[in-house]
């Protein structure tokens, strides 16, 4: 079972190094929008200090979004989803593997380069690690529930649109939980509270996720 | 081994077929026809589970598949219409991948000997032709031990050279004990022990 999970990992993080462009082209878009603000509402310290943390986590959030369509979409119109279905383990643990790898093609490099981009907003030096840590827990949670969002959207006419409509509400919690920590931090009032709020989110999608992603896909797959 | 107990299959609110019955035994060669739309695919992907019948039962050695679940998908090698290989990987990635998900141990002698027998060169999927496609997908039913194949339209696309090549495999299938399914609208040069024709379609 592990195999194949293994299995389905490696074939993902393969099919994203021939496809370095698509990977790329979601971070950049991360980058681009995170940087627009600071050009928007101008140079002014103390109101990008206290927006920093909001703007990049709805950065983060749109980024994350950009690349679900993929995760099952192409896989649908080339048969190898079906194939998937058919596998030696449960399509639970194979959703689970494609949810890990989207996250480490699509969230792991977020959480990188947030860091950065934060210093555009000239965050306080103490918060770097905070932001890093909320999306080290966050943004997992954002490729586990998009995922079930882009099971149920599968082979769907305007599914970009609608999958953006189903999966933005349900992110919400993440957000203000991974914004609300920085911002407890900048406040001087400690980021446990969210961060803990935030690993058991993952936890909750981690648990019940993957039932959920193989229930959507056996419908739309039907 | 194989046995379908009064399949109906409806599509939207109309009724593709009803009442398909068979029961199909080792070393039988079961071929599904019937015209363009009368549910050939449909039938094919009702017995390998990934749809459900809207009545009736699929049963697998006895036991409704429905409870089988991974179990049955481990007996069984399933070619759709879609070739299912990645247009960025080569027919040999293609073939591995495909081999570990199925939980069968992938041998790289293996690997090389069922694509050099298919003639499927080593380029990245998306330069191959639909037919060489077609031939890196038939490459798994060379790999596999699994005692059922289902194909759907297995003949599609494939130059003379391929369809007797694959007619070899078919009978070889079917000599060592296993049972092949297969859906094709034309006449193709291998004896079918047991045919379903789904008709003219609705």
């Amino acid at each position: 079972m592990l195999a194949v999970a293994r299995a389905v990992v490696q074939r993902d993080l393969l099919l994203a190094l021939r496809r370095r462009s698509d990977v790329a082209t979601a971070l950049l878009f991360f980058v681009i929008v995170a940087s627009l603000f600071p050009l928007g509402v101008g140079a002014e310290p103390n109101l990008l200090r206290s927006i920093a943390p909001g703007v990049i986590w709805v950065a983060a959030l749109l980024s994350s979004m950009l690349s679900l369509g993929r995760l099952f979409a192409a896989d649908h119109a080339d048969g190898t989803l079906e194939q998937m279905l058919l596998g030696a383990a449960p399509l639970g643990v194979v959703v689970t593997a494609k949810g890990l790898a989207h996250w480490l093609v699509s969230g792991l490099p977020l959480v990188a380069i947030a860091p950065l981009i934060a210093l555009q907003y000239d965050l306080a030096p103490g918060l770097y690690g905070v932001l890093a840590l909320s999306l080290l827990l966050g943004t997992p949670v954002l490729s586990l529930i998009g995922a079930i969002g882009a099971a149920l959207t599968l082979g769907l006419r305007g599914a970009g649109v609608l999958l953006a409509l189903l999966v933005l509400p349900l992110y919400v919690p993440v957000l203000i939980l991974g914004a609300g920590a920085v911002e407890m931090a900048g406040a001087g009032l400690g980021p446990e509270g969210q961060l803990l709020l935030l690993g058991a989110l993952l936890v909750l999608a981690a648990a019940f996720s993957p039932w959920a992603i193989a229930a959507a896909l056996r419908i739309s797959m039907e | 081994m194989l046995e379908a107990a009064e399949l109906e299959c409806e599509r939207g609110a109309r009724t593709l077929f009803r009442a398909v019955s068979f029961v199909l035994a080792q070393g039988e060669l079961l071929r599904v026809a019937g015209a363009n739309g009368s549910g050939k695919t449909s039938l094919l992907r009702i017995l390998c589970g990934l749809a459900r019948p809207s009545a009736g039962e699929v049963r697998w050695k006895g036991q409704p598949i429905a409870s089988l679940k991974e179990d049955y998908a481990r007996e069984l090698v399933y070619i759709g219409h879609a070739p299912a290989v990645k247009d960025d990987l080569t027919p040999r990635e293609n073939l591995e991948i495909a081999c570990r998900l199925s939980g069968r141990p992938a041998r790289s002698e293996a690997l090389a000997e069922a694509l050099a027998r298919l003639r499927v060169p080593d380029l990245p999927v998306r330069k191959l032709s639909q037919g060489q496609r077609r031939r890196a997908a038939l490459a798994r039913l060379l790999v596999s031990e699994a005692p059922l194949w289902l194909l759907d339209e297995p003949f599609a696309t494939l130059d003379a050279q391929g369809i007797s090549l694959l007619n070899d495999l078919l009978e070889k299938q079917v000599e060592g004990g296993g049972a092949v399914v297969y859906t094709t609208h034309q006449e193709a040069g291998i004896r079918s022990t047991r045919v379903v024709d789904l008709g003219r379609g609705a």
